[in-house]
């Protein structure tokens, strides 16, 4: 690791609305950072780094005795530190993904491979105990011990090591998550946001091979959530920790994952980076899955140097030719828009310079305050949602029935071709 | 009071209450954690003593460890000796007949303990018999305790399944029950008395000390 790592996130391509909730860059500076966090290992070593990552690929069906089948296929690079997030509606088959991959829950067929290890193959009849694969597994309710203080709560999984090695890697994980103080207590004495950083430490301390955290921030009240988002990707970060988290919520999704499996009805719709899946969605489930706030029907009417021009409704607007060789003249295609990518100004203003802008004239139908955002909906011949902040808003005085110019860059337009 | 029946009493129920915690404990955790399908009838086997006349009880077991089934049969032929009429007979027989006593309440006890506990401690890495010690165990005690004091209280009490297996053989097996039971054949009230009254208080004394755990605890 060199003198400076500076982590970023490539969100460019997401405008305002994902900044205000969303994850921001995390800057690793040992030297910087109050106090570098070297958790120590059996070894005596002072590496403080996860074993080294190995890729997880699985591929199996869990069945269950009211006829539902989860069939999952996965695959998590050997990055050394990334966060896969599994990501869809409640019911998808998330969480029994997450426990068939803890050794939970045994799948029906196929296989789940970690590394050079073989965790689940049921041609040949192996099933790894959850205790030989070297996880760390969050609950919903984090299953915190309610008859042991927190020490022992954190303490609990380290085996058989002299007692002040125990005390040193205890204190150790409990400074890093802010729990210095609380040793003594036991888990009925602690408020929510403790609770689950007393299990996070607890699976910590064990030096997981991967982490498993099954919503872990659902339980929490919303200030609470969101200062732990934020500390939670920065922690994973700092111990460099191969991760991978189940989430209903797209902001959790958006803000700590580096890569989405998204799963609906017991299928993974798509999978591939954070940033591909949510702005080029393949299909319409996965669109309406990852939030993608406009989606409408258009034909394609003209192609020319990778670009397509769409109908839709009254209006015209160009996007990025799809890439799929059937997308080509007079398909039908459902357009997707972000709100966070539609910009808007006032009829009369002088218009912005956009090279590659669709300008869109229409009317306000409504807006709905969001804290700090403003959400638009827009009838430029047909329903385009935008999404600005409050400050925008009321720099333009907007009001609902004003007229406006909706302006969205064209690589911002994504286009799925209807089967 | 017939001290030689109340001493007999007391061995029993000390050794019928040990066998149940050896064997009852790991038929209730299967029961709590299984997900078999057939299970309700293990559990309707298991209560069946609750409800069946100690007659009905005792003449099965009489038949089962009579020179007429395999089974007594290879008892007599290993041992030299039945185990009608013996107090190796009275245990077997108190032990099924207290088998609900002591199962009912340790699978309580367990189905109580919040399952993903259990499966936290898998998955920090500790094996299932170290987590049933350091999680199930301490987290279900008001259960397993109850259980336990039940079955001890129970065993001291039994009448109809001894009579039946046992008989009434003095210092063998002839226990506090039965001792009442001969006191009243004999018009010999006040000692019939004297004993009833010591087990009134101790099965008094064993239920206020279950509520009294089970309160504690929650």
């Amino acid at each position: 690791m060199g003198n400076k790592m500076v982590v970023s996130c490539s969100n460019e391509a997401l405008a305002p609305g994902w900044d205000a909730n969303g994850r921001e860059p995390v800057q690793l500076d040992p030297a910087g950072i109050a106090q570098p966090f070297t958790l120590s290992r059996n070894e005596g070593s002072s590496d403080n780094r996860a074993p080294a990552a190995a890729a997880l690929t699985a591929e199996f069906e869990k069945h269950f005795a009211d006829g539902t089948v989860i069939k999952v296929e996965l695959c998590r690079p050997a990055d050394a530190y990334s966060l896969t997030v599994l990501f869809g509606p409640s019911g998808a088959g998330k969480s029994t993904t997450l426990r068939c991959l803890a050794g939970l829950d045994r799948p029906e067929r196929g296989a789940i491979h970690f590394g050079d290890e073989i965790w689940f193959d049921a041609a040949r009849g192996i099933f790894l105990p959850p205790q030989r694969r070297r996880i760390g597994y969050l609950f919903q309710d984090y299953a915190l011990f309610p008859h042991l203080r927190v020490a022992q709560n954190i303490g609990y999984g380290l085996g058989k090591i002299a007692a002040p090695e125990r005390r040193q890697r205890i204190g150790e994980i409990a400074a890093l998550l802010g729990l210095a103080g609380l040793e003594d207590h036991y888990p009925r004495q602690l408020s929510g946001g403790q609770q689950q950083r007393v299990a996070l430490a607890r699976a910590l301390v064990c030096r997981p091979s991967l982490l498993l955290l099954d919503e872990p921030l659902s339980a929490l009240d919303a200030p609470t959530r969101e200062h732990l988002r934020r500390q939670l990707r920065q922690w994973l970060v700092e111990l460099q920790m191969s991760t991978i988290l189940v989430t209903h919520d797209r902001i959790e999704a958006l803000a700590l994952g580096d890569h989405v499996v998204v799963f609906e009805a017991g299928r993974v719709r798509q999978s591939g980076s954070v940033q591909q899946v949510f702005s080029a969605p393949v299909d319409l489930a996965v669109a309406r899955i990852v939030g993608v706030d406009t989606i409408e029907r258009g034909k394609v009417v003209q192609l020319a140097d990778g670009f397509a021009t769409i109908q839709v409704g009254p209006k015209q607007v160009i996007a990025p030719a799809p890439s799929r060789r059937k997308g080509g003249l007079d398909n039908e295609v459902y357009v997707c828009i972000h709100a966070e990518d539609v910009t808007l100004e006032k009829t009369g203003a002088n218009p912005r310079q956009s090279s590659a802008g669709n300008r869109l004239f229409g009317y306000i139908r409504y807006l709905h305050r969001e804290g700090p955002m403003v959400r638009v909906n827009l009838d430029c011949g047909f329903p385009l949602k935008a999404l600005i902040t409050n400050q925008a808003c009321q720099n333009m005085g907007l009001r609902e029935r004003d007229e406006v110019v909706a302006t969205v860059n064209t690589p911002a337009i994504h286009l799925i071709v209807r089967e | 009071m017939d001290f030689e029946a109340v001493w007999l009493s007391l061995q029993l129920a000390w050794w019928t209450t040990v066998t149940l915690f050896v064997l009852g404990l790991p038929l209730a955790y299967w029961l709590a954690v299984t997900r078999w399908r057939l299970k309700f009838l293990l559990e309707a086997i298991v209560v069946l003593p609750m409800i069946l006349p100690p007659t009905v009880l005792g003449f099965y077991i009489l038949i089962a460890v009579g020179p007429l089934s395999p089974f007594g049969r290879t008892y007599e032929a290993m041992v030299g000796r039945s185990l009608a009429f013996s107090f190796q007979g009275l245990l077997l027989a108190s032990v099924l007949y207290s088998l609900p006593f002591a199962v009912r309440p340790f699978t309580a006890g367990f189905v109580g303990v919040d399952r993903r506990l259990v499966e936290a401690s898998w998955c920090l890495g500790v094996s299932r018999l170290r987590t049933f010690l350091r999680i199930v165990f301490p987290l279900s005690w008001a259960g397993i305790l109850t259980g336990v004091i039940l079955s001890f209280a129970h065993t001291l009490g039994e009448f109809g399944v001894i009579l039946m297996i046992g008989g009434n053989i003095p210092g063998v097996t002839r226990t506090v029950s039965i001792s009442i039971y001969d006191d009243v054949q004999a018009v010999n009230y006040s000692m019939a008395a004297m004993t009833s009254l010591v087990l009134l208080a101790s099965s008094f004394l064993a239920l206020s000390v279950i509520h009294l755990v089970n309160r504690r605890a929650l």
